[in-house]
């Protein structure tokens, strides 16, 4: 029996099985309505747990509402949330802890993973072992990552420690890097480097196997140099690549919480204190609800701000 | 190319985007939105002034809508 008939054949079981009242309903509509039927509950889910939470937190953020004190009258405050937010000097900093976070795992993220991405590319003896090595961080829970890293950065028998103090030539105990107010910042950005790394690299890599070989073979006929083909085939032609995994990256990190929490919890004090963490305090310690819902509105706007401007930038460099 | 030349041809080209931004055309336009938002982001998370942190959400905000609004713009 041959795959047509097969089909018809379960073509016909189906129609069979199909209530005639439905199937009259069905051969009544148009495609735009079928398309619109099939459609509806993931437009209905989307504004369900997406567009509503987000009109209602910006109601919340005109409002003195505690969501633990549900019995209050909820007052309309207007712009005081705001106010507050945008005079409190603890915000003002978690914005530049933020800042100094996503700015240097961005730095660094770059650099390593568009060099590993690179190395890869040269499909030396056990490339693909290596490449899955390296992914290896990547697939872990951020939970994970963080509980084990508190114990790679124990003054005491943490590795990260010997390793520093074999290369330094101090004592392994002769500091802290989740302890101290000058290393715990980049204690965060070093474990988010490591885990994140790979996603850069994984991007980079698809970019770079996506340039053809004959335009290297013809710069090699024009004589152009390494460093030349480098410059000018290679940058170029991942730079759209790349440019997407920043901006995943950057959104990423704006909102990064898990991995923070589990290393440091925002401290020593709160200068590892990023803005999520923050927001989360107010929200679900303080019970400041309204309050915490303004600050949540302008972290979203920003985000929202930054993907625009990258979203076009992405656009002009794919039309070069 | 003579000097003359050269401040002609700056002259010409100051004026098309002037004459872009008054026919509301998209780049000009986008072009000032993006400056507006990454000068507000840099308000943000700058660690100088206070004020400039307080008047940073409604840089962003009006960037924001004003690249939103201009992205509908001609070309």
């Amino acid at each position: 029996m041959d795959d047509s008939s097969t089909a018809q054949r379960i073509a016909k079981s189906a129609a069979a099985a199909t209530p005639p009242a439905m199937a009259r309903q069905i051969r009544g509509l148009s495609d735009r309505a079928i398309a619109w039927l099939f459609v509806t509950p993931t437009i209905i889910l989307l504004l369900a747990i997406n567009i509503f939470p987000l009109i209602w937190t910006v109601y919340l953020s005109f409002t003195n509402y505690r969501a633990n004190r549900l019995n209050r009258e909820v007052e309309w405050i207007g712009l005081r949330n705001y106010e507050r937010v945008l005079t409190d000097t603890d915000i003002w900093h978690t914005l530049q802890v933020t800042a100094h976070f996503v700015g240097w795992t961005m730095f660094f993220q770059v650099i390593i993973g568009f060099g590993l991405a690179w190395l890869i590319n040269k499909q030396f003896r056990g490339h693909s072992f290596w490449t899955t090595l390296i992914l290896l961080p990547m697939m872990l829970s951020p939970a994970v990552v963080g509980n084990f890293w508190t114990f790679l950065y124990q003054p005491q028998i943490g590795l990260f420690n010997y390793i520093v103090a074999f290369f330094a030539g101090i004592e392994p105990s002769s500091f802290q890097m989740i302890g101290d107010v000058n290393l715990a910042p980049w204690a965060i950005v070093i474990v988010d480097t490591w885990m994140w790394t790979p996603y850069v690299m994984l991007i980079c890599l698809a970019g770079l196997r996506s340039i053809p070989d004959y335009i290297y073979e013809a710069a090699e006929v024009d004589r152009a140099s390494k460093w030349r083909q480098f410059w000018s085939i290679t940058v170029p032609m991942v730079l759209p690549f790349l440019m997407l995994a920043v901006l995943f990256r950057v959104i990423e990190n704006f909102k990064m919480f898990d991995l923070v929490v589990e290393l440091t919890s925002g401290g020593p004090g709160s200068v590892t204190e990023l803005a999520s963490i923050n927001l989360k305090r107010e929200a679900f310690e303080k019970w400041r609800t309204g309050y915490s819902s303004a600050f949540a509105i302008i972290l979203f706007v920003t985000v929202f701000g930054v993907a625009n401007i990258y979203v076009k930038a992405l656009n002009k460099v794919k039309q070069r | 190319m003579s000097r003359q030349d050269i401040d002609h041809r700056k002259d010409s080209e100051s004026q098309s985007l002037l004459t872009r931004f008054l026919q509301l055309r998209r780049g000009p336009w986008e072009n000032l939105a993006t400056v507006i938002i990454a000068v507000g982001t840099f308000m943000l998370m700058q660690p100088f002034y206070l004020e400039l942190f307080t008047y940073s959400f409604v840089t962003i905000l009006t960037g924001t809508v004003m690249f939103i609004i201009v992205s509908h713009f001609k070309e």
